[in-house]
This record gives C-alpha cells, sequence and structure tokens, in this order.
C-alpha cells in the first residue's frame, strides 16, 4: 500500500505536460476552460496533434496504437489533458466502434476504418437509441435486409451525439424479426453521406445543438460494413457500453472542473469575504471534493486490484452512478456559486467568436445552460437505474 | 501508487480474523462485555501474542515498526468481529502520543508494558466544554515542587475504564502539554463506564494531582501538533474498524434480502429494494477508497495533507456509513431493531465511530478549511 507516483509515473507526467505545453493550440484550451463551444476543426486538430504523438488511442491493443500504459498512466494522462484544457476526444470512434471493429470487425473494416478514425479524418456517432427503445435497447426496430451485396437499411434513430460532426454512424439493426430480441440485431458501419440518410438537429434545454435525430430510407449499406456476424450485435453493444460507462466517470474532467470552481468560489464573495470561506457554500464544496476523492480512488483501487472480485462490467457500472452525478453536482454548484448573474439567458456568449459584452463576470455566462446539459448524464451511457439493475443482478445476485 | 494488502499485511489480516472468528462469537462477546474487565482477557493475550501491540511501536523500543496501513488492516478485523478489547485505546492512542512525542527513556518505561500486554494507556485529551476541538484545554498543570499539579476534567476517554495509565493534556505557562498519570494517584477521580458500542470509557477528574517532572511528555508547550497527530491516527484507525462493521452490515442485508419471503418470493426481488441495496455498496466501495487513502496518510508529518485526507474519510464515514447504517435495519424490517439480532451491534459501532476523535461535521469543516487555503488554481479565472 502507497498513495506516492512512482518515479516512472513522476516522469511520465513531465512527458504528458510537455507534450501538452508544446503542442494543445492555446485557443482550444482557453475555450474549454471558458465552456466555450468547440468547432469540429477544434475537435480535428487536436486529435490530429495526440495521432501524431501516438497518445489517440490509448486504451487499444498496442499492435493497433494502444500506448499499453497502466491504469495509473492513463489517470494522469488524463487528468494532466483535463487540467492542461485539452477537450476530450470524441468518444465514439476511439472509445467505441474502434475497440468494437479490432475485437470482432473483419480485416477489411480494420483496414478500411481505424487509421482515419485515429487521425481525426473522420468522425464517428453512435446510432443505437431510437424513438420507442431508450432503455429496453433492445427492442429496437430499424430494419436491415440483405439484398445481394448490399443492406438496405430503414428507420430513425435518435439523441445522435454529435452526428453533425460526423462522417460514419455504427447502427444497432434488425436482421431478424423472428428470433428472440437479443437475437436478431447486427452492427452496421454506415457512410452518412449516403442516399436515404437525413439527419436533423434536436435543440436541448440549454439551447444548444448537441444531439440529433437521424432518418434511414432505403439507405443502402455494403454488406461488407457488417461488424462481425449477423445477429451477434447484441454482444457487440454489450462489450461496447462497459466501455462507454468507462468514459462517463470522467474523473479527469471532473477535478479539472472542480478547480474552475473553487477558483470561482474564491473571486465570488457573500457577506464581504471570498464565497469560499462561507460556511454554508463551503460545506457543499467540501462534500464534492471528498465525494470526488472517493471516486477518484475507488476508480484506481478497482483498476489496479488483481483478480479482484469485481469484474470490469461491475466496476464500471459503479463509476459511471457516481461520476455523473458529480458531474452535475459540480455544475449546479457552479450555477449557485454566480448568485443572481446565473439568470442572465445569454446564450451567445458559449460563442467563441461572440464579440458582444457579457452580462456579469465572464464565468457566470454559462453555468445555468451547463447546469441545464448536465441533466444527461444520468441519463444516457444506461440511466444510472439501469446501473443499478446490472449491479443487482450481477453483482449482488439479486 | 498501489492499493493492494502486502503480502505480509494479508497473512496478518487473514490470522487475526481466524482467530478473533474461534474467539469472539456472539455469545462469547457477551460474556466478555459481562466480565469484570468489560473486554476478552484472552482475546487481549492472543492480540499481544500475534504482536498486535508491538505493531505500530519503533523497533528501538521492542516494536515492529509497522504504519497507519497496518494498524489499519487489524483495525477491520476489529470492526468485523466487534472486538470491544481496549487496542485503540491503549496502542493507537495512549501509545501513540508516547511513541511520537516521548523520549527513549519514557519508550522504555511505557511502551514495553504496552507491547507485552500488561500495561494499558488511555489518552485523556477532551474535556466536557470542548465538544470535539482538541486545542480548548482548560485542565491546568501548574509548577509544584519539582513536578506539576494537574487540575481540571477529561471527557468520554475511550478505554479509561480500564487504563493503568493516562496521557493527559493539560495547560501549563508555556501551552498545552501532555503528561503521563497512573491510574491510582491521589486526586485522580475515575468514572467507568460503557459505551453505546460496547467499548469502555470513563470520566476523569483532577483535583490537583501531583506527578513528578519526568511526567511531562515532549515539549513543554508543544503538545497541540502531537494531539492532532495522534487523533488523526485515531481517526483513521476508527474509520476502518467502521468499514469492517460496514462490510458485515451489507453482507447480513445482502442474505437477508435473498432468505427473507414476503409475497411468494425473496424481497429482494423487489425493484424498490434493490435499488437502495446497490446503493449500500456503492457507499461502502467509496468510503473503503478513503479509509485507505485516510491510512495511507495518517503517518505523514505534514499537517495538512495528513489533515486533508483523515478528514475526508471521517466526515465520508460519519454521514454516508450512517445512512447505510440505517438503510440495512429499515431493509430488515422489524428484525432489524430487536436487540439479539446482531444488525443493532454493528449500527452501533458505527453510530460511535461519528461521536469520537471529531464527528462528520467537525472534519468536514477541517477539510473545508484545508482545501480552501490551497493556492489559487491555474485556472483561467484566477489569472
Ligand atoms: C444528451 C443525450 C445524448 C445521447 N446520445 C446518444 C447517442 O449518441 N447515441 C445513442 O444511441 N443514444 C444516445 N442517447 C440516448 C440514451 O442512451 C437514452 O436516452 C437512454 O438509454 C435512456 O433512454 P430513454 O431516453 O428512452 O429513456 P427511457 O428508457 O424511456 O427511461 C425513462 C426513465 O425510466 C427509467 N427506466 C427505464 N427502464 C427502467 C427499468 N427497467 N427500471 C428502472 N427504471 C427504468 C429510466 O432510468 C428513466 O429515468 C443520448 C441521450 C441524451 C439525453
Amino acid at each position: 500500500m502507497d498513495l506516492a507516483f512512482t518515479p516512472e509515473e513522476d516522469a511520465f507526467r513531465a512527458e504528458v505536460r510537455a507534450f501538452l505545453d508544446a503542442e494543445l493550440p492555446r485557443d482550444i484550451a482557453d475555450k474549454m476552460h471558458k465552456a466555450k463551444r468547440l468547432t469540429k476543426d477544434d475537435c480535428y486538430r487536436w486529435q490530429n496533434a495526440l495521432y501524431h504523438r501516438g497518445w489517440v488511442s490509448p486504451l487499444w491493443p498496442v499492435e493497433y496504437g494502444g500506448t499499453g500504459w497502466t491504469p495509473v498512466q492513463h489517470q494522469i494522462f488524463d487528468e494532466e489533458c483535463f487540467a492542461a484544457g485539452a477537450p476530450r476526444v470524441i468518444p465514439f470512434g476511439i472509445n467505441l466502434v474502434g475497440p468494437v471493429i479490432i475485437q470482432f470487425g473483419s480485416d477489411y473494416l480494420k483496414e478500411r476504418f481505424l487509421k482515419p478514425m485515429q487521425s481525426g479524418e473522420e468522425f464517428w456517432c453512435q446510432g443505437f437509441s431510437e424513438p420507442g427503445s431508450g432503455s429496453d435497447l433492445a427492442s429496437l426496430k430499424t430494419k436491415a435486409v440483405l439484398e445481394g451485396d448490399h443492406y438496405v437499411v430503414n428507420g430513425q434513430k435518435t439523441w445522435t451525439t454529435l452526428g453533425h460532426f460526423a462522417d460514419w454512424i455504427f447502427l444497432l439493426v434488425r436482421t431478424d424479426t423472428e428470433a428472440k430480441q437479443q437475437m436478431g440485431i447486427s452492427m452496421l458501419l454506415v457512410d452518412l453521406a449516403s442516399e436515404g440518410v437525413e439527419m436533423r438537429p434536436i435543440v436541448t434545454m440549454d439551447g444548444d445543438h448537441h444531439v440529433n435525430e437521424v432518418f434511414l430510407d432505403n439507405v443502402k449499406v455494403p454488406a461488407a460494413h457488417l461488424v462481425g456476424e449477423e445477429n451477434k450485435g447484441w454482444d457487440y453493444a454489450k462489450f461496447l457500453l462497459v466501455n462507454e460507462r468507462m468514459g462517463i466517470a470522467s474523473v479527469g474532467q471532473s477535478k479539472s472542473e472542480l478547480e474552475l470552481l473553487k477558483d470561482v468560489a474564491r473571486l465570488e464573495r457573500k457577506n464581504g469575504r471570498p464565497l469560499i470561506e462561507d460556511p454554508l457554500y463551503q460545506a457543499k464544496l467540501s462534500r464534492l471534493e471528498i465525494d470526488l476523492m472517493a471516486l477518484e480512488y475507488t476508480n484506481l483501487r478497482m483498476l489496479t486490484s488483481k483478480g479482484g472480485k469485481a469484474s470490469v462490467g461491475a466496476l464500471s457500472s459503479y463509476l459511471k452512478i457516481r461520476g455523473s452525478e458529480l458531474q452535475q453536482t459540480i455544475m449546479e454548484l457552479t450555477m449557485e456559486a454566480v448568485g443572481p448573474y446565473a439568470a442572465p439567458w445569454v446564450p451567445q456568449a458559449n460563442d467563441a467568436d461572440w464579440n458582444g459584452m457579457p452580462v456579469g463576470p465572464e464565468y457566470a455566462s454559462a453555468s445555468t445552460s451547463r447546469f441545464l446539459d448536465r441533466r444527461k448524464t444520468t441519463i444516457y451511457g444506461g440511466s444510472n437505474e439501469i446501473q443499478k439493475n446490472i449491479i443487482a443482478k450481477h453483482i449482488l445476485n439479486l | 501508487m498501489d492499493f493492494a494488502l502486502t503480502e505480509e499485511q494479508q497473512l496478518f489480516s487473514d490470522a487475526l480474523r481466524k482467530m478473533l472468528e474461534a474467539e469472539y462469537s456472539q455469545s462469547q462477546r457477551a460474556a466478555a462485555l459481562d466480565s469484570d474487565n468489560g473486554y476478552s482477557d484472552a482475546v487481549w493475550q492472543q492480540m499481544a501474542e500475534m504482536g498486535l501491540m508491538a505493531l505500530p511501536f519503533p523497533e528501538a523500543a521492542g516494536g515492529l515498526g509497522g504504519t497507519a496501513s497496518d494498524t489499519m488492516v487489524a483495525a477491520i478485523e476489529f470492526g468485523r468481529s466487534l472486538s470491544v478489547e481496549p487496542f485503540l485505546a491503549s496502542v493507537v492512542l495512549g501509545g501513540g502520543a508516547v511513541r511520537l512525542a516521548g523520549s527513549a527513556e519514557q519508550h522504555e518505561s511505557l511502551l514495553t508494558g504496552v507491547i507485552a500486554g500488561e500495561r494499558k494507556l488511555a489518552a485523556a485529551f477532551l474535556e466536557p466544554q470542548a465538544r470535539h476541538d482538541l486545542g480548548d484545554v482548560e485542565t491546568t498543570a501548574e509548577a509544584a515542587g519539582d513536578g506539576y499539579s494537574l487540575s481540571g476534567r477529561k471527557a468520554v476517554v475511550l478505554g479509561g475504564d480500564c487504563a493503568d495509565t493516562f496521557i493527559v493534556s493539560a495547560k501549563t505557562g508555556e501551552g498545552i502539554s501532555l503528561f503521563s498519570v497512573d491510574a491510582g494517584a491521589p486526586g485522580l477521580d475515575v468514572r467507568g463506564y460503557k459505551l453505546v458500542d460496547g467499548r469502555g470509557a470513563a470520566e476523569l477528574e483532577l483535583g490537583g494531582v501531583a506527578v513528578s517532572a519526568d511526567a511531562l511528555i515532549g515539549k513543554d508547550g508543544g503538545a497541540l501538533p502531537v494531539i492532532e497527530h495522534v487523533c488523526d491516527l485515531a481517526a483513521s484507525a476508527l474509520c476502518a474498524e467502521a468499514i469492517g462493521a460496514i462490510e458485515m452490515i451489507n453482507e447480513m442485508t445482502l442474505e437477508y434480502l435473498k432468505t427473507r419471503q414476503q409475497f411468494g418470493r425473496p424481497i429482494g426481488s423487489f425493484q424498490a429494494l434493490q435499488h437502495r441495496a446497490v446503493d449500500l455498496f456503492l457507499e461502502y466501495e467509496h468510503a473503503k477508497s478513503l479509509v485507505f487513502v485516510a491510512a495511507m496518510s495518517a503517518d505523514s508529518a505534514d499537517a495538512a495533507a495528513r489533515g486533508r485526507a483523515v478528514s475526508a474519510a471521517k466526515s465520508y464515514i460519519g454521514t454516508r456509513g450512517r445512512e447505510v447504517a440505517k438503510e440495512a435495519v429499515q431493509l430488515h424490517g422489524g428484525i432489524g431493531v430487536t436487540g439479539e439480532y446482531q444488525l443493532g451491534d454493528y449500527v452501533k459501532r458505527v453510530l460511535v465511530a461519528d461521536m469520537l476523535f471529531g464527528d462528520a461535521d467537525h472534519h468536514l469543516e477541517r477539510f473545508g478549511r484545508i482545501s480552501a487555503s490551497s493556492p489559487a488554481g491555474a485556472s483561467v479565472w484566477a489569472q
């Protein structure tokens, strides 16, 4: 038992810092810290810098461009990136479908998709949810019928995050309507430029455009773009969802956001003193900070425990629940910290190019919209209620 | 960064668990509570033979030179078995003060007996008016002859009912200082009693107790940092005991959910209860991580780093541990409130863990103070 980092880990941290100093574009870091909207090009520039350093897909197997880092190194990397203001790499390619292609895809799919996914030349989005199929994902209805050397896809996907940045979408589709629900699902990789694909924005209550609806009308997809075997898509989806939940714990991101929040609480004043010294506010802030410490070390403890009884899947559910709650609490306390200046609704202020005058301090302008945006974290990636169902069933055997 | 127990720790933990499982059944424990000592002499002796009493002391003093993590490993087992033996009082608290502040002669004269399991120490730091404030000391130590005369009152002294020697905080002209005081010293009144969780404690009244000059432990007027460190070590161990107790609470509750039938099926099949059961385990895992971090920090001389880690764990255990305890009783229904069913004993242990050495609010406040005084971040807003 030892809390200290090894000299190798300290050296690694220094290496990551040096890289961030040299390669993270200042304008992007500034937007991140100030909660401004990123453009597709911002995402591309950062991902491409990571790609050239060989750090874009650290969790992949080494022969496909993974780094082979220890869990502690991953944590250090994550923390340093967020602290420096690096954006999260859009997860849908690198973290979600990439590992599925590596694990289950044909050589052709690996050859065709992995490199541009890493370099950022092709962005991906996730087409799982449908209007009638959310938590009960296996009930999905979008249908694919094999006709010669291609599938014909009909149906609708929804909540497609950053579909408007994406070039490709990975879909869960029904290929067998007779079989038991889970047994009739396949995974297809679909070019969003295909004829018959229509994407429409959904504006969320924060006033922003993060998600979309995707309509699929007789879309032709080459049969070679089927991942693995037909009707095995549910297994691939389960494999993928575990990775998705891991990302959602977001320890590094939350730690850096907590530092920003504490700085806001040092600048804001109450009763003539910095808000951070106000007993009521400080108690809330401390509870949050302690919960985050607990999450951070639980993450590390479970990842580093050899042969521990918690399987990765189980672990990911615990981390998803608490991690998503804390992401929400950070924004809730930020909104509270800025006081009455959380009330003005100035969505343009989220735009880095906007030249208007902010109402109140600059850090106040996005606080309420970010609080609203964060409501999603306990809903997506398998809602927290669904995570509890999973733990009750698979860990507690209830 | 490594959270695994060492091989040695694992062996030690297994051996201790085996011993306690054999010697500390519910009925054996009840008999121990009823005995004159209020704890099991047989178990106390076996603990000494296993080297437990020697654990944290330097090798030069006949100890094993162990760390607070080693203490944690043992304390988890004390929590699981509901041990009421005065290990925390004698080894961690009284022994800790002597270890950190005492001279080589005092190590020799006081710790040798502790290590053999023959002398029991207790730390008398807090006072009736002080609540959790270690610096609020009204007990005085006035120079008298070539020694001191101590007068004042000490509150809820853990292990005070059976201690042979007290380590007492008192104010001299220089400030807060520590003295060793024999339990039989004239003018010392010891009123022993049991705590909610069955452990012994005492109220002390010192009415001009005369001690010699060499009863002063550490620097005259320099005791507060030592007292704070000792109480951090005790808080860390107390949290580890609570984690052991919570482990058992969760095991019992899960078992009950699987076996108790209502409406023709196990109550654990109801989703409303399943989600609450998940919360118990989620809190346990997060609390345990903080307890590990506290233990790994509790030996540190860096008061801020140590305080941050210990206070995080103590306030988390204080609030969430109590939530777990309350929920576990609720999930058991009526059986959960019966005195005979051991769940209640675990619940009491968790409650007391919050009451001693700073409750959740005390530690939340302390954590907040340390955190707020950390330098402003390098964030864009700070620039
Ligand atoms: C901002 C955002 C982005 C998203 N991005 C994507 C994306 O990129 N790609 C994608 O495919 N999907 C995406 N999703 C969809 C997301 O995965 C679903 O919203 C989620 O699975 C929940 O489904 P639902 O919204 O239909 O809610 P429902 O399933 O209808 O659930 C409603 C409520 O009932 C609860 N509930 C449902 N079933 C149970 C049960 N068995 N037991 C207990 N409680 C239950 C839920 O927890 C929830 O509280 C996104 C969602 C949001 C909000």
